[in-house]
């Protein structure tokens, strides 16, 4: 097998300067292979963002603490200078945000920003640079491309800027794009175009993609691996297909059954995890979901669970994984 | 459906709607557009329903479609240009109900659980609060208060004195609940209320608003952009589309038989859950269109597949297609000239 095109191993991310720092990443590992895509799955504050921002050394550097390491095509990310990081951003990784209105910069039309990224990253004239972005915006299949080149971002509707801010993400040619909910902003009917728009792009250009999203319909939709996060570690990683039909973790099984939907009969209540999840400044010891786990016991207040490998490719960190598996 | 407490405010018996609303319409000026001087938003234009006692009606439709606009009207927040309000049998404001009354019967529940606490109040001051303004002395609505926020599962111990930054958002959600609650309404509207919550945080309250409405015998208008729980809380439902219901009916009817296209489309855009059934081609392309300027004849017919040359001409009306069951389409419309529409 060829080397992954990321590798993160241990990863933890703190944020310091508060009374007592903020543990969002307590030793991440990950695994991408080139034109695959992994769904980083979880809720709000699981530490999915805070995990693609340290990818992309996004975090405020004065007031964060990273440990581990992460590799991607190769380059040792941490160890990069000022000057490797600006050619390493949007040449081999490159990010999408949930809300593009914000990503995009409001007073250059959305061809002056595609064509300034190419030309500073490639050295070439602004004419070629719009030449790309015209190749560009009908790649992501903008309606009447050449004239929306010359749109302002708020001049678009909500769906055009998402393909927009696409566009300039791939304006490079990365080899591994980060999708941060991408289509959480977005209505159902849009949200799906979306989704097969970046499918199709992950095939064609053999694209590595980390997408992140809160919604499990939405990782079956686009994703080859799962990874559920929970208190800034991945309590369960597997193929989709495994994770949806043999979920191991108690957190992954109670997201699962707690999910309303149709087949559900009228009246039915919801199965749910009580509580909620733990305040990352003052983490328990032990395994993090303890307080809210059914099957926790005493053992699990103090002992922090290790990765174990279930099956081919799904690791699950639980103390009672395997008396578990039986229930 | 679940049975309609009979109660003393119950005047117009189990039969007659609780809420009937008929002709709404809500036009917003906008200042400054491309589109000129005197460009409005049509964000309600002409919306009728019924919500029957005892049920949950859902509304879903794409952003901007009006589901707000159309629960801050109910709430009587902002002034209808055009459009009635029946309450029970009597008409709201003029000669019939009393807007006080009115205003009483008909809480709300917003998506932002912070915003729509005063951040200066205690939990339990902003409970009081409603009832205290409705002549309830302070002792009495302060009990009132400790007694919904056990209810909600907020033990008043703990929770009673706290300020909503010193809770999570789950919690200030059930606060906001049980202030909604605190004035004893027949009728809760809850607009996008759960969707600013964590999955597992919302199968928490989606399954207190269940006991809460059975306990209360409450009437719910459930507004919500997730299907899935916009299905799983409604007996019936409404599908919006540019200030306009689409269609109406039970649940199941219009989730797995929609009539309307663009229902259809809706309910076959959300995710599959099968990953060996992944979706393979959107239901419809493009975005929704511009409440500003919409489509002439059906607002639809930009975005439909079934679209014909009367669709860009002739608006469709909302009318029956079965018991319970209405749709706003050419197709169902007899002598439309829709080519699917039968001859009349
Ligand atoms: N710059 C920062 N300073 C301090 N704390 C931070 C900072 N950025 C993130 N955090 C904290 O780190 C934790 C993880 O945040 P993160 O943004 O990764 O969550 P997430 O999983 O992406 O959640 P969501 O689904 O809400 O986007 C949260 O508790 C957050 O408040
Ligand atoms: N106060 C306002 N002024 C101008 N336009 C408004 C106002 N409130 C809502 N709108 C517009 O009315 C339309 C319907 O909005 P809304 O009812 O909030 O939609 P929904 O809740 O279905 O997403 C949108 O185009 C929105 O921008
Ligand atoms: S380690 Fe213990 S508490 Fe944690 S998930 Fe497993 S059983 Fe539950
Ligand atoms: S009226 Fe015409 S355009 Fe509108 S939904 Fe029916 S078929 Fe489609
Ligand atoms: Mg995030
Ligand atoms: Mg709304």
């Amino acid at each position: 097998m060829s080397a992954p095109i990321v590798k993160v191993s241990n990863l933890t991310v703190s944020f310091l300067g508060g009374p007592s720092p903020i543990c969002a990443v307590n030793g991440v590992d990950l695994e991408l292979e080139a034109g695959e895509t992994y769904a980083l799955l979880g809720e709000s504050g699981s530490g999915k963002s805070v995990t693609l921002r340290a990818l992309m050394r996004l975090n405020p550097e004065k007031k964060t603490r990273v440990e581990g390491s992460i590799l991607v095509g190769g380059q040792d990310v941490m160890a990069l200078s000022r000057t490797e990081l600006q050619a390493f951003r949007g040449k081999t990784l490159s990010m999408v945000f949930q809300e593009p209105a914000l990503a995009l910069d409001p007073v250059y039309t959305l061809g002056q920003q595609i064509a300034e990224a190419v030309a500073i990253h490639e050295g070439v004239s602004q004419a070629e640079g719009r030449k790309r972005a015209l190749e560009l915006f009908e790649r992501v299949r903008i309606p009447s491309p050449e004239r929306r080149l010359d749109a302002y971002p708020h001049e678009m509707s909500g769906g055009m800027r998402q393909r927009a801010m696409i566009a300039l993400a791939l304006a490079c040619k990365p080899q591994v794009l980060l999708a941060d909910e991408p289509t959480t902003a977005l209505d159902a009917t849009v949200q799906i175009q979306i989704l097969l728009l970046l499918r199709e792009l992950q095939r064609e250009l053999g694209l590595a993609i980390i997408f992140v999203t809160h919604d499990i319909g939405v990782a079956v939709e686009v994703a080859d691996r799962v990874a559920v996060m929970y208190a800034g570690r991945i309590v369960e990683t597997g193929s989709v297909r495994d994770l949806i039909r043999n979920p191991s973790h108690p957190y992954t099984i109670g997201l699962l059954r707690s999910r309303a939907d149709g087949a559900l009969q009228k009246g039915a209540r919801l199965e749910t995890i009580p509580g909620s999840p733990p305040d990352l400044a003052n983490l328990p010891p032990g395994c993090p979901f303890a307080p809210r786990c059914r099957f926790a016991i005493d053992a699990c207040q103090t002992t922090t669970p290790e990765p174990v490998t279930i099956r081919d490719g799904q690791i699950v960190r639980c103390l009672r994984v395997g008396e578990l598996e039986a229930v | 459906m679940s049975s309609a407490l009979i109660s003393p405010l119950d005047r117009g018996g189990p039969a007659q709607p609780l809420l009937t609303v008929r002709g709404l319409v809500k036009h917003f000026a906008v200042k400054g557009s491309v589109f000129g001087a005197k460009a409005v938003v049509r964000a309600v234009d002409g919306v009728d329903f019924e919500i029957l006692k005892g049920e949950t009606l859902g509304v879903v439709g794409e952003s901007g479609c009006g589901k707000s606009t159309t629960a801050r009207l109910l709430m009587h927040l902002i002034a209808p240009d055009a459009g009635t309000l029946i309450f029970d049998g009597e008409p709201v404001g003029t000669g019939g109900l009393a807007m006080r009354e009115f205003r009483r019967q008909v809480q709300m529940v917003f998506q932002d659980s912070y915003a729509s606490l005063n951040p200066r109040l205690t939990v339990e001051a902003s409970i009081a609060f409603g009832p205290q303004v409705h002549g309830i002395a302070t002792r009495a609505a302060i009990d009132r208060a400790h007694g919904l926020l056990d209810r909600v599962g907020l033990d008043p111990s703990r929770f009673a004195s706290r300020y909503p930054h010193e809770l999570s958002g789950g919690q200030r959600q059930r606060v906001n609940i049980a202030r909604a609650l605190a004035l004893q309404p027949r009728l809760l509207i809850l607009d996008e209320a759960v969707s600013a919550l964590d999955k597992s945080v919302e199968a928490q309250v989606l399954n207190l608003l269940l006991d809460l409405k059975e306990e209360f015998g409450l009437t719910y208008l459930f507004i919500s952009h997730d299907l899935n729980v916009v299905r799983f809380m409604s007996d019936r439902v409404a599908v919006m589309y540019l200030g306009k219901v689409a269609e109406i009916g039970p649940s199941e009817t219009v989730f797995d038989k929609a009539a309307h296209p663009y229902s259809a489309a809706l309910t076959r855009s959300m995710p599959s859950m099968d990953p060996d059934n992944r979706t393979e081609e959107a239901p419809i392309a493009g975005d929704p269109p511009n409440p500003i300027n919409p489509p002439s004849g059906c607002r639809f017919h930009t975005r439909c597949t079934f679209a014909e040359a009367p669709c860009s001409a002739t608006p469709p009306t909302l009318a029956a297609v079965g018991i319970g069951h209405k749709v706003s389409c050419l197709m169902h419309e007899p002598g439309s000239g829709h080519s699917k529409a039968a001859a009349s």
